[in-house]
């Protein structure tokens, strides 16, 4: 297989991981979802560095950001798929 | 690779095996620092532990200061030990904590005595006991007599894909062959709290962790609550690695304990486990001075670390192997790395190869490998505080 730029954990994850340096603005990026090895494609829309998340899908304000299969906390501003998800707009349900 | 692994360690009057052989230069309190420092300088192959505290700590918060001390002690790691402080009663409580090992300890006490006259009395008994411990030859033992501890600490969202799961392959086959595992750091299991209360081999030792992480909760986080408790959880770096939320950095720390395995256990800070073989979760901070140090004291001889951004944290008795899945790390912070699995998160590299490398490399350190941490003199020995003290 390809070396993937983002991984997914879990297929109702409705975000993934960027796992190569130097991503920009319109790289289409092979997806690999970890838990079946299964894989997709995904246009990312911003500049995101290594380690950092993509939406999978168009989040709203509101919504819940799913990782692992599980909440990882609330969509606090609107993002599209392909766009950085990070703390300007993914906050804790904790604290 | 998995199976029937042997090291070479060295074991104790107690039937515990260490992988290093130190004669410590313990420190009952801050003030005898200098002491125990220049006891180390006079004496070469002695191992000195300064720390911050022993002076007007009560209750529980003093419990837990002795159980530190008295743990360091009586590591497998420390062959012989001399204890200094300042009065001669917290100095005994301690010297006879640690001599129910039944290794070589003696303790000195400063008051009526000066810095000076004291020094010389316990660096004629630390060279004695180099004397008696340098010769002493390691031996063949099955990996079953390894305590193995864990923590993360600056991770990221590799640490979740890549090193943390490399651990936890590591526990799934080796905790069914008989090693004692570690794992806590109580705030960063918020938001995987239940998964965690899931793995606890019984109801009634899961809700013993829920009363533990629950009363962090209740007694600190809700006392002095601050948005992402100030840049804390997560931090800086873990933010800056891409993890956002709290509820993220914890299920990729749980990662640590595997598939299979579940954890026997709860245990206080620096508290020995006693209910034989098997993964324990302890109360411990997520700050990886204080929670490495409380592992040691517990009786554990090595520790796997799963470090994204690149924690650079050692300990002084207690060898500290770093594990990392991120191929920039790997590039920019090398010498830092032992176990590098980012081959994960490019596919070459399955998991369960990945826990393959790390007990590789937990064989050649109990051995005697220095880890990275250990040839860059990384020796942070901090204590877990519980309120002011008096």
């Amino acid at each position: 297989m390809s070396i993937p730029q983002l991984l997914v954990h879990d297929k109702k994850d409705n975000v993934g991981v960027v796992v190569v340096e130097g991503i920009e603005s319109g790289a289409e990026l092979l997806c690999v979802v970890t838990e079946n090895n299964s894989d997709f494609k995904l246009t990312a829309e911003q500049d995101v560095p290594i380690g950092h998340k993509i939406a999978l899908t168009d989040l709203a304000e509101g919504d819940t950001a799913i990782k692992y299969g599980t909440d990882i906390g609330r969509i606090v501003a609107a993002i599209r798929k392909g766009e950085h998800v990070h703390t300007h707009n993914l906050k804790t349900k904790r604290w | 690779m998995s199976t029937n692994h042997s090291f070479y360690g060295y074991r104790r009057e107690n039937g515990r095996v260490g992988v290093r052989n130190y004669v410590a230069i313990l420190p009952v309190d801050d003030i005898s620092n200098a002491a125990c420092e220049s006891v180390a300088a006079n004496i070469q192959g002695t191992l000195a532990l300064p720390h911050a505290y022993g002076r007007l700590q009560f209750g529980e918060d003093l419990e837990l200061h002795f159980r530190t001390m008295i743990g360091t002690g009586s590591n497998p790691n420390v062959a012989a030990c001399v204890v200094i402080g300042i009065e001669p009663a917290w100095t005994q409580k301690i010297v006879d904590g640690i001599a129910a090992t039944g290794k070589p300890v003696v303790g000195f006490s400063i008051e009526q005595h000066g810095d000076i006259e004291t020094v010389a009395a316990a660096s004629r008994t630390a060279k004695d006991f180099v004397h008696l411990t340098s010769g002493q030859q390691r031996e063949e033992c099955d990996i079953a007599d390894l305590w193995i501890a864990a923590k993360c600490g600056e991770s990221d969202t590799t640490t979740g894909l890549a090193s943390c799961p490399a651990v936890g392959n590591m526990y799934d086959k080796w905790i069914p062959q008989g090693i004692y595992g570690c794992f806590g750091e109580t705030t960063e299991i918020t938001g995987a709290e239940h998964i965690c209360a899931s793995r606890a081999a019984t109801p009634e030792v899961g809700a013993k962790f829920m009363r533990t992480w629950q009363a962090y909760q209740d007694d600190v986080v809700e006392a002095f609550k601050t948005s992402d408790l100030s840049d804390s959880q997560p931090t800086k770096g873990n933010i800056a690695g891409g993890l956002t939320t709290i509820e993220e950095k914890a299920l990729g720390n749980l990662e640590k304990i595997g598939k299979e395995v579940s954890y026997i256990d709860v245990l206080e800070p620096a508290e020995a486990p006693a209910k034989g073989p098997g993964l324990y979760f302890m109360d411990t901070s997520s700050a990886a001075a204080e929670c490495n140090t409380i592992q040691a004291a517990a009786g554990y001889v090595v520790h796997c670390f799963p470090t994204g951004q690149g924690n650079i944290i050692g300990n002084p008795i207690m060898p500290v192997i770093k594990i990392t899945g991120n191929p920039r790390t790997v590039r920019t912070m090398s010498e830092h790395i032992d176990v590098d699995v980012s081959g994960v998160v490019r596919r070459e590299m399955t998991i369960p190869e990945a826990g393959d490398a790390l007990m590789d490399m937990i064989v050649q350190t109990a051995n005697g490998r220095l880890t990275a941490a250990e040839a860059l003199g990384h020796k942070e020995f901090v204590m877990t505080k519980l309120y002011r003290s008096a």
